[in-house]
């Protein structure tokens, strides 16, 4: 129940937002999440933005697996 | 999609888990307190995966297993008074109550309709101003803060006929009653990602400290769960205990600080009725005085007496992680996904349904 997805934000209109999952385009609202911009990914659940994806983190991440599959292969 | 594909890289999923591996020698038991996880790690399979030394349990992480028999029984008599409609998440239709079930009294009259958002439920409450319109609140605190919104909106729009039925629950209460029991011995604790995104990883501190178990807040694809586990038994190999995110994209220390507000604004702490742990002290969310007028249980009076659980059903114990669904006598025979005992078998999060679709993978 608690899930939530990734949604790009493309248009703010007020409280709320269009966004993009996986290529159909949906209204979520924006009042936890206020200061998300347009372009920025969010968690999207049950209708609300629960938290803005911190995009640097999720390259840190990526790149330490990286690291972790290339040291494996070697 | 982004934020999800990359996060189920085979080759990077065979590194953590050799990492793994490489590194486990102590015997561990772990708990997934979230039902996502579970789905999860059942779905690619994880737990056939793991060293055979390190035990993998679930939970009592969804909102709907946890929901008690009696609250259920209080949102059917709700949905039989004249002029209600009832909003309710889907999930929430087919869970059995003492006779009854939200779907049954749909089929037999009542007004209930499923919503995606609590402001469609407000959305219906404009749309029908002769009309009360209660929404069942259920949910951890990944929901509770959509709730105390559409409270707020509802105030704010000046709708005199939206109501709540607050049923929402916390969650660091139900693992601590899970610890003071001393029922299950733990060795490390996979966080909720999606309730510490508005809770913050802080709200794990207590596990850490108190009770010297490691705590790693994870996301919900396999490579998350597979860095978290990878986490944990780093901490269990260095006798550590930490909180620590495995899901820094998603999940902030602090967590989402204007959702708390908002909860802490709309809602004051109270004693809560779990199924199978009875009640929690500090682990429901009342709705507070300034906003009873969107109370359900001020506005109508409910009646429903506390039952007991469905003969025979292990919920209790498999929400306790005292037992498996495959302890339980009645699993797959009497109670499957079509006609369930226990919300532990209706829930797509629930344990007994895990069990059941994912059959061999669950089963270690
Ligand atoms: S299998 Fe069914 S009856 Fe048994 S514990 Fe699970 S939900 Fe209850």
């Amino acid at each position: 129940m608690c899930l939530a997805v990734p949604a790009l934000i493309k248009k703010i209109e007020g409280k709320d937002a269009d966004v993009e999952i996986g290529g159909i385009t949906r209204r979520i609202s924006l009042r936890l999440t206020p200061e998300a911009k347009t372009g920025d990914y969010v968690l999207l659940h049950t209708g609300f933005a629960i938290n803005i994806i911190d995009k640097q983190e999720a390259e840190e991440t990526l790149k330490l697996f990286a690291e972790m599959a290339e040291q494996v292969t070697e | 999609m982004k934020y999800t594909t990359e996060f189920r890289n085979n080759e990077v999923a065979q590194a953590l888990l050799s990492h793994i591996r490489e590194r486990s020698r102590k015997k561990a038991r772990f708990m997934e307190f979230c039902g996502g996880h579970t789905v999860a790690i059942f779905r690619y399979g994880i737990r056939q995966l793991l060293p055979k030394n390190i035990e993998m349990i679930s939970g009592p992480g969804c909102p709907v297993c946890v929901t008690a028999t009696v609250d259920i029984d209080k949102a059917i008599a709700l949905a039989q008074e004249k002029g209600v409609i009832i909003t309710t998440f889907g999930d929430m239709l087919k869970v059995p109550g003492s006779k009854s079930s939200l779907q049954k009294a749909r089929a037999a009259g009542a007004d209930v309709r499923m919503v995606y958002s609590t402001l469609d439920a407000l959305q219906i409450a404009k749309e029908n101003p002769e009309k009360s319109v209660v929404f069942l609140g259920i949910g951890f605190e990944t929901t509770a803060p959509t709730v105390a919104a559409s409270i707020l909106e509802a105030q704010e729009t000046g709708v005199k006929n939206y109501y709540v039925l607050s049923q929402n629950k916390l969650s660091p209460p139900a693992i601590k009653a899970i610890l003071q029991s001393g029922e299950v011995k733990l060795d490390g604790l996979i966080c909720p990602g999606h309730v510490s995104a508005i809770t913050g990883a802080q709200a794990w501190d207590f596990i850490a400290h108190d009770y010297r178990i490691p705590c790693v807040v994870a996301g919900f694809e396999p490579l998350d769960v597979l860095q978290c586990i990878d986490m944990l038994v780093e901490q269990v190999e260095n006798k550590q205990a930490r909180v620590e995110i495995a899901y820094r994209r998603g999940v902030a220390p602090e967590g989402n600080k204007i959702a708390l507000d908002l909860m802490s604004q709309v809602y004051e702490p109270a004693p809560a009725q779990w199924r199978g742990f009875g009640v929690i002290p500090g682990s429901g969310l009342k709705i507070k005085k300034e906003y009873r007028q969107f109370d359900a249980e001020e506005k109508f009076e409910i009646k429903a007496a506390p039952v007991d659980d469905p003969k025979g059903c292990l919920c209790g114990e498999v929400l306790r992680g005292v037992n498996t669904p495959l302890d339980c006598k009645l699993f797959g025979k009497v109670c499957n996904p079509e006609s369930p005992v226990g919300p532990c078998m209706v829930s797509s999060e629930g344990t007994c349904s895990a069990y059941f679709l994912y059959g061999g993978n669950a089963i270690d």
